[in-house]
């Protein structure tokens, strides 16, 4: 098995602190310049995060996918790393997902939870997510953690439009999604800047947590350490 | 191949139904219990019979899946079984579809129980018949997969809920809303699409879990 390389390049902390440039600005504009939602009112502000974190979350789920399937066609450790990531990454937002949505639900629908086909989803892939990395802590081959966590990340994306499906036929009243196209044009700049802020964010975290998970790779798969007699005998 | 492995599986089950009669009784114990969730309201048990009836079938599933690979585990048997040349995906079928044939006897036992409890009795027994096994089915699929990875682990009573529960959802949604139809009556005909995911969440898990499960259990 070959052990993954582990970079040292700088980038992924540039790229976050690019990412917590962009949300800091895109927040200030969204909380202080731009003006209140007629309807909502300033409860709609939420949305600066919210929608960016939707996105992303997407994004994320379909990384992990992505690195599942290349790890399984390829059988490169790489991928095994970054699916670690993927899948953390992707359990963060959908948390985060979660609790802004009830945030923002609790005051604009009067109830912190709904069976809404998107809301549903996002707790139905949450939990499937932390499954998997709760599998991925119990097994000790790195090897079959890595296949096994592959196999449960397909199955578990693939579900996803089933169970938005089977939701949306049982009950559904959450909004339109939100898209620059359907808010007015004011909103515009600091949700783009969001999304990229929490692009930015989340793919700095992906770099750096399989930068982690590498490291631990190789000291799962290295050779056990020589004795030190050896050693001095081999450096003789 | 295929016919000598489910021949296998069902003589396995065969001797030892003892525990598929343990199962039954977990099964109808749960359903007597979600009774108390409600109360004595006969009008909200028959309502939610259904539903009980579902979560009952799932309860269980997941006793009957982790014990269908306690047998392999012992001894070696499953490394025993791949060195023979039998494909795997012929194994997991033969599982699988043992899995489905028990859960489908489970859930049709669990059916008087349910009559019985909830006073949700129904005429329609073939389309409930017709649920029950499309419903046991998008159990035992993914059921049996990961029951497969589970067995060889420490954890396996955790683990296997935590990754089979979240997944089972559609299948889940699917088979209740369309027995509630089947016992509540069905004005607007509606049972019939939930009828058509229910299968379509079947067709994707029977072809999906087949081609992993070689990968699932390679050394």
């Amino acid at each position: 098995m070959d052990i993954p390389k582990v970079s040292t390049s700088k980038t992924p902390y540039v790229i976050l602190a690019l990412g917590v440039l962009c949300l800091l600005i895109g927040s200030y504009i969204g909380l202080a310049v731009a003006p209140a939602e007629r309807f909502m009112g300033d409860v709609q502000r939420i949305m600066y995060v919210h929608v960016p974190t939707a996105w992303n979350w997407m994004l994320a789920v379909l990384f992990s996918l992505w690195c599942a399937i290349a790890f399984l066609f390829r059988g490169d450790m790489k991928w095994d790393t970054r699916l670690e990531a993927g899948v953390e990454v992707g359990t963060l937002l959908a948390f985060l997902l979660c609790c802004q949505g009830a945030i923002w639900a609790k005051p604009t629908w009067g109830v912190w939870w709904d069976w809404d086909p998107r809301l549903t989803t996002t707790a139905v892939l949450l939990f499937a997510f932390l499954g998997i990395l709760a599998l991925r802590k119990f097994v000790e081959d790195p090897v079959k953690r890595a296949i096994w966590s592959s196999v449960a990340t397909i199955i578990a994306a693939i579900d996803l439009p089933i169970v938005y499906m089977s939701v949306k036929w049982w009950n559904s009243l959450h909004q339109q999604q939100s898209t620059p196209s359907t808010v007015s044009s004011q909103f515009h700049l600091p949700l783009r800047l969001n999304a990229f802020g929490v692009l930015f964010l989340m793919t700095a975290f992906i770099m750096i947590r399989s930068r982690i998970a590498a490291y631990r790779l190789r000291q799962e798969l290295a050779e056990p350490p020589v004795r030190i007699g050896e050693e001095a005998g081999e450096l003789a | 191949m295929l016919i000598a492995a489910i021949r296998k599986e069902l003589l396995i089950q065969w001797r030892t139904r003892g525990q598929l009669m343990a199962v039954f009784v977990f099964g109808a114990a749960a359903l007597l219990l979600f009774s108390f969730a409600i109360g004595p309201n006969s009008e909200a048990l028959r309502m939610f019979s259904a539903g009980f009836l579902w979560l009952g079938l799932l309860l269980s599933s997941t006793l009957t899946l982790s014990e269908s690979f306690r047998a392999e585990m012992e001894n070696r048997a499953l490394e025993g079984l791949l060195l023979l040349p039998a494909h795997p995906i012929a194994l997991y079928y033969a599982k699988a579809i043992a899995n489905w044939l028990q859960l489908t006897i489970l859930g049709v036992a669990l059916v008087p129980v349910m009559i019985v409890l909830y006073d949700a009795g129904t005429l329609e027994l073939l389309k409930l018949l017709l649920v029950i096994f499309l419903g046991a089915a998008g159990l035992s699929a993914p059921g049996t997969l990961y029951a497969a990875m589970t067995a060889q682990l420490e954890a396996k009573q955790t683990l296997l809920p935590l990754l089979l529960f979240p997944l089972i959802v559609p299948a889940l949604l699917a088979s209740v809303k369309a027995t509630s139809f089947v016992i509540l009556g069905d004005a607007m005909g509606e049972s019939g699409k939930w009828i058509i995911l229910l299968l379509a969440f079947d067709l994707i898990y029977w072809s999906l879990c087949g081609l992993l499960y070689g990968r699932v259990v390679e050394e």
